[in-house]
């Protein structure tokens, strides 16, 4: 199932928290929306799902319009961030639940709906606990059956809330390789919600990095990486070091010192420059377009982490390799091997 | 050798060491001499026994004081039983009007966001800070024959005051709180997550409410309605008011309470009131039964 949005508007009070959002998810596809808190990612999966209304603008699955149903025809599998999963039900009867309210029409018997959620059950290994109740489970186990239970109605498409966002960071990074082999597996369109740039790059497909109710860019995990389209994007995924420059006559100044970069094509004016911190490579005094002073120095597994002063006055931090030890107080020279300068 | 061994008891003894450490904070903890602790103690169980227990006490030895045969032919009286059915008639329309109410406020409150919100909040106390004798009396204004709908009503030949829709109006005003009140705490605490998620499944609003959102609040259901029905069986003040005092009509079992000691009945007086007391009790132990569910309900949510 295929989903389009246009120009999705969204306002609480005199807050926008969707502001014009176009977006298209193909059929199948695992697609992350990644932003920060208030940046309306939650929001926008809400409006698919038919549990929150748009202002203006539309939604529509393969082609028909999605507004014009409720949430209950949309056969839209939703995970809540916090599971909502009904506290006087059993796992059991959690996952059943949606095939038990189906209109008496086309409702299963009851053998069928038992087979049914004991395959459901099993895909998501947790058959061992179908009599238990929600509050005797861990976070982990209580998502993979808040994930049962919305595939229980076979959803033409699935939703995830920060689907690992309650969890520590072991059981997380399990349940993130598990995502995407169920996702692998039962080949649903689905989008899920995250505000961690890891998550997204390693599970989605596809990623939609979103800032204040508008996409900033939408690419696959390395174009988002790789190629960020605008500040926001660069500085919110991976780590980088942003620098105030000028542009001006053809030169790239910082502070009042020149940099030794190419400044063609670049529009005159007040710009940013973005470097990730292991693509600044480090040389002897002199080397390099930047040039400063170490101050601190810690060992993180293969790199070390330096801070160094900037003889404009700037103070930095980066990943150099372990190889030639750097110690606080060393002058050096930075080149950086990659970098991005965007306006404004 | 043996000093040597003694002394390197409690070194490599950390569990007496910290045992000790735990021994001291208790102490710390609780510095009151024994003797101010029962001085404390037997204080309150005297205040207790005096203004509680021995109450309680005199209301069934009174009742029973001309023996148990005085006892039953008193609450056989017809004046009694009339009093007997009209209480329960009165409570179970209230009760029934008010958990209707109730959950309606209380839904509305806790699951939708709108203007003037904290206002209604505020009105559901209203009855809890209006003396119940006000409450009457406003009925009085409303449905007396001076009162704004008095001619009205006389017109079209109804009887509100003085009969059983004024006592079941005044007593539903006075209870109309306690279901509310029970509910808007634990349905705000669970929010709307849950009734989200059953939407999202297929779930009709029927079946939402009598599936998710009934199961999540029946012991707070149950316990607004046991103390509005406690309530209901013993109002006083706004009854007293509407009622008329109609012997064998309109009393209800306070009203007859008051008009039977007035009389220098003692042993019906306390007959009936000892009735009413068994209630009390009854409600007390339904209500700790209840509250140690609605805990129960409160931990599981929140993990």
């Amino acid at each position: 199932m295929s989903i389009e949005v246009r120009n999705l508007v969204k306002k609480f009070g005199s807050f926008k928290a969707l502001d014009g959002v176009d977006l298209k998810v193909n059929d199948g596809e695992l697609l992350a929306l990644l932003g920060p808190s208030g940046s309306g990612k939650t929001t926008l999966l809400r409006i698919i799902a038919g549990l929150d209304w748009p202002d203006s603008g539309e939604v529509s699955f393969n082609g028909e319009d999605a507004l014009a149903q409720g949430a209950r025809e949309r056969h839209v599998g939703f995970v809540f961030q916090h599971y909502a999963l009904f506290r006087h039900m059993t796992v059991f009867e959690n996952v059943a639940f949606g095939l038990r309210v189906q209109p008496r029409a086309i409702r299963k018997d009851e053998a069928t709906i038992r087979m049914r959620v004991k395959e459901l059950l099993d895909l998501v290994q947790l058959d061992w606990l179908a009599d238990r109740y929600p509050s005797q489970l861990s976070g982990g186990q209580r998502q993979r059956i808040a994930l049962a239970r919305a595939l229980a109605i076979e959803p033409r498409i699935l939703l995830l809330d920060e689907p690992f966002g309650a969890l520590d960071a072991k059981v997380r990074k399990e349940l993130r390789k598990w995502l995407r082999s169920l996702h692998h597996e039962i080949n649903v369109t689905s989008i899920f919600v995250t505000h961690d740039q890891e998550e997204a790059l390693e599970v989605a497909n596809r990623v939609v990095v979103m800032d204040k109710g508008k996409i900033e860019q939408i690419g696959s995990p390395d174009d988002v990486y790789e190629s960020p389209a605008t500040a926001f994007v660069h500085g919110f995924i991976g780590e980088s070091i942003e620098l105030p420059v000028l542009i001006a006559d053809g030169l790239i100044t910082l502070g009042d010192r020149p940099l030794r970069l190419a400044a063609d094509g670049l529009a005159p004016g007040a710009s940013r420059l973005f470097v990730r911190r292991h693509d600044m490579l480090v040389g002897p005094p002199g080397s390099g377009a930047f040039e400063g002073a170490v101050q601190h120095v810690r060992n993180f597994g293969p790199v070390q982490r330096a801070e160094v002063a900037l003889s404009g006055g700037q103070t930095i931090e980066i990943d150099a390799p372990r190889g030639r030890e750097l110690r606080a107080g060393d002058t050096i020279g930075l080149e950086p091997r990659r970098y991005r300068i965007f306006a404004g | 050798m043996t000093m040597q061994i003694a002394d390197s008891v409690p070194l490599s003894a950390p569990d007496a060491r910290a045992r000790a450490h735990a021994a001291a904070a208790r102490d710390n903890l609780r510095t009151e001499p024994r003797a101010v602790r029962i001085v404390i103690i037997a204080l309150a169980m005297t205040f207790l026994s005096v203004f509680v227990v021995l109450p309680l006490v005199v209301v069934f030895a009174q009742a029973f004081s001309k023996g148990v045969l005085a006892y039953f032919a008193a609450l056989a009286d017809p004046e009694a039983l009339s009093a007997i059915k009209l209480t329960l008639l009165v409570a179970a329309i209230s009760v029934g009007l008010n958990l209707v109410f109730g959950l309606v406020a209380a839904w509305a409150i806790a699951k939708f966001e709108f203007s003037g919100k904290t206002f209604l909040i505020t009105l559901i106390d209203l009855p809890f800070s209006v003396s119940p004798v006000i409450s009457g009396l406003v009925f009085v204004l409303l449905f007396g024959a001076q009162g704004y709908f008095g001619s009205w009503l006389r017109d079209h030949d109804i009887q509100i005051l003085f009969a059983v829709p004024g006592i079941a109006l005044a007593t539903t005003f006075v209870t109309f709180p306690f279901v509310a009140r029970a509910l808007i705490p634990l349905m705000q605490e669970q929010g709307t997550q849950e009734e989200e998620a059953a939407i999202s499944l297929g779930a009709s609003g029927l079946q939402t409410f009598f599936r998710v959102t009934l199961p999540n609040i029946k012991w707070g259901v149950l316990y607004g309605v046991l103390l509005c029905n406690a309530r209901a069986m013993g109002e006083f003040g706004a009854v007293s008011v509407v009622s008329g005092h109609i012997r064998g009509e309109t009393n209800t079992m306070p009203l007859l309470v008051e008009i039977l000691y007035n009389e220098y009945q003692f042993v019906a007086a306390f007959a009936i009131a000892s009735l009413l007391a068994m209630l009390a009790l009854i409600t007390l132990i339904a209500k700790t039964v209840l509250e140690n569910h609605l805990d129960e309900g409160h931990d599981a949510s929140e993990h």
